[in-house]
């Protein structure tokens, strides 16, 4: 019988640690098979966060670090520079990227440096049980936030991939979601580009994934892709905030 | 006999890492480690190395975690104030069971504190560098010499045990110039790395760094093998240099910068007819206690001699046990003890007062 569908090989065969309906495994996915397509499994480095994705180290076939909070991409710039012709990338959430990362995530990017990050935003502290995060909507209501996010006392929201875009080391920065098919194809080509963009020393990419936490926002999994096309698509628009070959053309 | 150049401190540490095979720097500017930087900044480049001045210290001590995870060997400095910053990723470097090499060219604090010289960092280095159960072991050089022979020490047993080293030094050693002896030793071997996380080349399954262990007794089991190595080393790794010990009835306990002020003490006493010595640690951690050990029997008094308000002291007693009475004396912010204020603490302790 012929196989029309497998887990990628850059998948390893252990259970997800991840709540039921929550699309890291969709992420994984895409990201694993970005690997695998570009046959770079054995000289690629993947970066682990804090968060819900901190045990990636056991999903990621590849060799993997695991980083303290927020700190990937100066890990990722540490291995970058040790080993340089491998691939380095991280997987981080909003939390440790935009939060307590933010400096690391802002100066890999300004510094042009020459890896990958996979930013999935699902707007709230998923691991420590839903409290507010930098990317949380105004008005959402979250653990530390229960009477939804006033902005004029918590602030407003950081859009990464339009902050990053401004900065002359960003090669690709592009906001991708998995709600449906064709997003998910979207989003698996801007994960392959840039994955790429960093082969072909282009310099720093990072790919933010608008995700769901059904768990913490207290939504079943088709609710939540509902609430994030409703609610966070719209203050995050998908879209390519930078691509240097989209600019030399 | 070889040639002696002059060199100042802090490029004194710097080139013995180069020579001991670092080519991995990571930094972020503070004073009185300026130097040290610098000279990699300049050097790096011409040896296909790496000098990267990081957005904090906190960046550049994970970066020196990426790199080392990477299996090369990687070093970052910075003074006081920085490496309370560092603590995060020296805990995890040790939690990872990692190589690493932190400069520390102490100041003064707490809080930015002063630019002078100062050891108020004894505490932070030997026992409470970050949070978990784990040591890291710490040099403690008294001249440019000494930087430069230790630096290369801190390397191979960072490899051999798999360990975050520091070399705990200070303003005055950083800023101050002496002649040294360029030793050119053979290269070392470079050790094998097989736990590195350098990709896997499709050979071997995946290696995996990581300081996350969720389950307790995982942790327990992990944490108690690693103190199995801290006994091993407690055993084998101390070092300290003694000076007219032999008939001592004061042994002045000091080390790094106001080790030199006390022999110079030691010696002024001496002609006083005290009959005062001088045991200075080169390991902090594991702490010289086997040194201290074999004189408690002849000797009347302890005097530890620091510049801070006293926090190896804490070990110095712990070494004695009550069995001697332990002194001290130390001058801190900044301010370095002359050897006349050390003398006048011997004449109180020998009676001569």
């Amino acid at each position: 019988m012929a196989i029309v569908f497998q887990k990628p090989k850059a998948l390893l065969d252990v259970p997800f640690t991840y709540c039921p309906g929550c699309t890291h495994g969709i992420i994984h996915r895409l990201v694993a098979e970005t690997i695998d397509e570009l046959g770079i499994e054995g000289n690629t480095v993947g970066v682990a966060p804090v968060g819900c994705a901190v045990m990636n180290y056991n999903f990621f076939a590849c060799d993997m670090v695991q980083a303290p909070h927020g700190r990937a991409p100066a890990v990722a710039t540490g291995l970058k520079r040790a080993i340089p012709e491998n691939v380095v990338f991280t997987y981080q959430g909003d939390g440790d990227l935009a939060a307590i990362g933010t400096a690391e995530t802002v100066h890999a990017a300004a510094r042009g440096e020459n890896i990958t990050i996979i930013f999935v935003n699902n707007a709230i502290y998923g691991m420590t049980g839903g409290q507010m995060a930098p990317t949380s909507l105004p008005n959402q209501v979250t653990q530390t936030t229960p009477y939804g996010r006033d902005t004029s006392y918590s602030g407003y929201p950081i859009r990464v991939c339009e902050m990053l875009a401004t900065l002359d080391g960003t090669a690709l920065a592009q906001r991708v979601t998995v709600d449906n098919v064709k997003n998910v194809l979207l989003a698996k080509k801007a994960i392959k580009k840039a994955f790429t963009y960093q082969i072909e020393k282009k310099g720093f990419s990072i790919v933010e994934v608008l995700s769901t936490c059904p768990t913490n926002w207290g939504l079943n999994p088709e609710e939540s892709l509902k609430w994030l096309r409703d609610n966070m698509v719209p203050y995050y628009p998908l879209g390519v905030y930078k691509d240097v070959m989209e600019v030399s053309k | 006999m070889m040639a002696k150049v002059l060199m100042k401190g802090n490029e004194a540490l710097a080139e013995a890492a180069i020579m001991a095979g670092c080519k991995h720097f990571f930094g972020y500017p503070i004073t009185p480690q300026t130097e040290l930087a610098a000279y990699m900044a300049k050097k790096m480049p011409k040896i296909g190395g790496v000098y990267l001045q990081a957005e904090s210290e906190i960046a550049a001590i994970n970066m020196v975690l990426g790199a080392s995870a990477a299996g090369k060997r990687a070093m970052t400095s910075s003074s006081s104030p920085g490496i309370s910053l560092k603590a995060e990723g020296i805990s995890y470097i040790a939690g990872s069971d990692l190589p690493a090499v932190i400069v520390n060219v102490q100041r003064g604090g707490p809080g930015l504190g002063g630019i002078q010289p100062s050891q108020a960092d004894y505490w932070q280095a030997t026992k409470a560098t970050g949070h978990g159960d784990f040591h890291l072991m710490v040099y403690a050089p008294s001249t440019v010499q000494e930087m430069m022979d230790l630096v290369r020490l801190a390397f191979d047993n960072a490899d051999k045990y798999r360990m975050p080293v520091m070399i705990l030094s200070d303003g005055m050693l950083g800023q101050m110039m002496e002649p040294v002896e360029i030793k050119k030793e053979e290269a070392a071997e470079p050790i094998d790395k097989p736990w590195a996380a350098c990709g896997h080349k499709n050979k071997r399954a995946h290696n995996v760094v990581n300081s996350l262990y969720l389950t307790p007794q995982a942790l327990e089991s992990l944490i108690k093998e690693r103190y199995l190595k801290y006994d091993q080393i407690k055993k084998t790794e101390q070092m300290a240099d003694e000076y007219m010990t032999d008939d001592a009835d004061i042994i002045i306990v000091a080390y790094g910068a106001s080790s030199r002020i006390s022999r110079t003490a030691v010696n002024l006493a001496r002609k006083e007819g005290i009959r005062a010595g001088l045991i200075r640690p080169v390991t902090l951690w594991p702490y010289p206690d086997s040194f201290i050990e074999k004189h408690i029997s002849h000797t009347k008094d302890f005097l530890c001699v620091e510049m801070s308000m006293g926090q190896m002291v804490d070990d110095v007693k712990l070494a004695v046990n009550g069995r001697k009475p332990v002194h001290f004396y130390g001058r801190t912010g900044g301010i370095i003890p002359s050897p006349d204020e050390v003398l006048q603490e011997l004449r109180k302790i020998g009676g001569k007062i």
